[in-house]
């Protein structure tokens, strides 16, 4: 897959950096306005995606990416897990306990532990996006050689 | 030590996720994980048995506790049923586990396999302890959609044909069931299994009961498979790499099928007529035409496919002659010996009916085909796969003392103690046809004229297969036990109480 016109590049340039800030403001403010991790994630995944199809997949090495991806997918996740898990050792013995100091409402800083589930689930769902959509790009390669 | 339920679903889900990070540097480490985490849940689950718990054991995701009586957090539930069916799931899956260090070494990519079990595990598990009808929905996807992608594991155009069709149908099925989930939530605004079954005794029966009733029987049925809507289950169970066919047809099909039938049928909805009516005839059905289709057949794994279809057909009856006796406040121990059979043939199947799919896959490796017309005289290379065979063709045709024998007695006492004497005909009927089709496998398999010779591709099986195949001939024997009633006890009574007493589960629950 060859990258498309200059200008096609240079906007996606300017663009994908503003994307990606936008995605991590809906996975942070996850717990005071609408969207999250899961949102959010879609939209970091989609500035990734948005430079791959502008700049063409022959700049990065798809299978070396996809792996990295998949392994983020699952560190992101193991991390979920442990730290829902780990409401079994603090406190009240409960799975998923909310466990940290809840703060004020509406500050970025409250709600205990929900923030850290949602930057790691936004974490897993770009990286499992990614995934997918290299998964498609690597198919396609292979099926046109 | 404190009873966790949330542990059957934390341990697998973090070897899930272990396995794709750890085991892509290190080598092995998948396979050892994944035996230690079933190892550690049959483990888990014994002791609980032994030491003995009060049931039902609750735990309360994120400890949201209950306002003005009405449940909030999701629960987890574990009492005599999940512990049973959770026995049932953790010892194949160890056992499958097991087998597949020696078996799955042909395939490349050896991480995903073991992170797509563990994450499987971890949906079956979930399905069985969740105490709320969506989660019920969420971990069925996530058990059936690792399911999926298992079946299309050997990635040839048989597999994918099987997997595909498989998702389509699964995928109906999946949607039927949200769509119940929906309508009950319409109707009860509540998700709450417990909250849904006390809104639900003190209610009509309405007409959009009656439909999301329907839709629930068509959706489970699709993942149970019973006969109107079998046609996946041939195809996937005889694509999926043998460890993983024992697995789906063993307790994949029980779990997310059988259990969520009998749980929202016993438990939530007030028993009717009409549905214990359905339930058992579509039992019948299963047992009587899964027989026969399966008569004809020559690919190994298809004939073991439809048989599983068959004796899942004597599970429905067990349990339906008992709901059938429960909605007309008849004798409530035959109702009890019915449910019982049922559940015990259900234990009884996943052990038989895994050995048999895992013999099969040790034909497969060691002769490179399933054709039945190709085989022959394998008894003499292979004297564990013919004896761990011919064991397992005893106990799912009924022989004593094998297993088999006294969960499908049970099933026939109580149909004639009930007087259905037409379903306890059938049963028998059934059991002849299921010896003569296995009398087939076992002669044409293994001692038919010496074909095969030439064309073995092996002649050693991996100790691991043989561990596993032998252990599950003698868990075979053994279940024969369970007819003792001090084992009794222990494991069958306290799961067929709950059936029995069927507003028990909400009236123990609601309080907490």
């Amino acid at each position: 897959m060859n990258g498309m016109s200059l200008i096609v590049k240079k906007v996606t340039q300017l663009m994908s950096g503003l994307i990606f800030m936008y995605g991590l403001y809906i996975i942070t403010h996850g717990h005071l306005t609408p969207g999250g991790g899961f949102a959010g994630g879609a939209i970091v995944a989609g500035a990734f995606i948005l430079l791959i199809l502008a700049f063409g997949s022959k700049v990065i090495s798809l299978r070396t990416e996809k792996s990295q991806t998949s392994i983020t997918e699952s560190l992101a996740l193991l991390i979920v897990i442990i730290l829902a898990g780990a409401g079994l050792f603090f406190g009240s013995y409960v799975f998923f306990n909310n466990y940290l100091p809840e703060g004020e409402v509406g500050e970025l800083i409250s709600a205990g532990v929900i923030p850290l589930y949602n930057i790691f689930v936004g974490m897993e769902v770009s990286a499992a996006l990614l995934t997918i959509f290299l998964g498609l790009v690597i198919y396609k390669e292979e099926v046109a050689s | 030590m404190e009873l966790t339920p949330a542990l059957y679903i934390i341990v697998p889900l973090l070897g899930a996720f272990l396995i794709p990070v750890i085991g892509h540097f290190v080598k092995g480490f998948q396979k050892v994980l994944t035996v230690l985490i079933t190892l550690f849940l049959v483990v888990y689950n014994i002791w609980f048995f032994v030491t003995g718990f009060d049931a039902p054991v609750v735990t309360k995701v994120g400890g949201w506790e209950a306002v003005n009586d009405v449940p909030i957090a999701i629960y987890l539930v574990y009492d005599g049923l999940s512990a049973f069916i959770l026995l049932t799931i953790c010892l194949i899956a160890f056992l499958s586990a097991f087998y597949a260090v020696g078996y799955i070494k042909r395939f490349t990519a050896e991480n995903n396999f073991y992170a797509l079990l563990c994450l499987m595990i971890a949906g079956m598990n979930g399905v069985v302890l969740s105490g709320d009808i969506f989660n019920i929905y969420v971990f069925l996807e996530i058990a059936v959609i690792a399911s999926y992608a298992l079946v299309a594991f050997g990635t040839e155009k048989q597999e994918l044909e099987a997997s595909f069709k498989y998702q389509v149908l699964g995928g109906i099925a999946s949607i039927l069931i949200l769509f119940a989930v929906a309508l009950l939530y319409w109707q009860t605004q509540t998700l709450n299994l417990a909250d849904i079954s006390v809104i639900l005794q003190e209610g009509t029966q309405t007409t959009a009961l009656i439909f999301t009733e329907v839709l629930l029987i068509v959706g489970f049925g699709l993942k149970a498979a019973m006969i109107p809507f079998h046609a996946w289950l041939p195809d996937a169970h005889s694509s999926a790499p043998s460890p993983i066919s024992a697995m789906l047809s063993g307790v994949l099909i029980k779990a997310v099928g059988i259990y969520a039938l009998l749980r929202l049928f016993f438990n939530i909805f007030v028993i009717t007529y009409e549905v214990s009516l359905v339930i058992t005839i579509l039992g019948a059905l299963s047992m009587v035409v899964g027989v026969l289709l399966a008569i004809g057949q020559w690919d190994l794994k298809r004939l073991l496919a439809y048989h599983s279809i068959s004796q899942m057909g004597y599970v429905i009856i067990g349990v339906g002659i008992g709901m059938l006796i429960i909605q007309r406040d008849g004798n409530m121990t035959i109702a009890a010996l019915a449910i019982a059979g049922g559940l015990f043939h259900m234990i009884n199947h996943a052990l038989f009916k895994g050995l048999l799919f895992l013999d099969a896959g040790a034909i497969e490796f060691m002769a490179g085909t399933r054709n039945l017309r190709n085989l022959g005289g394998l008894a003499r290379y292979m004297p564990v796969t013919s004896s761990t065979s011919l064991g397992a063709s005893m106990a799912i045709s009924g022989i004593p003392p094998f297993n088999g024998f006294f969960s499908k007695l049970l099933i026939i006492i109580a149909a004639v103690r009930g007087e259905f004497y037409l379903l306890a005909a059938l049963a028998v009927f059934v059991n002849f046809v299921t010896l003569g089709s296995f009398m087939k496998f076992m002669r044409y398999a293994f001692y038919n004229s010496d074909k095969s010779k030439a064309k073995l591709k092996t002649d050693r099986l991996p100790f691991t297969m043989k561990f596993s195949m032998i252990t599950m001939v003698i868990l075979c024997v053994l279940m024969s036990l369970m007819i003792i009633p001090y084992f009794r006890e222990i494991m069958l009574t306290p799961a067929v109480d709950v059936l029995v007493n069927t507003s028990e589960y909400a009236t123990k629950l609601i309080g907490l």
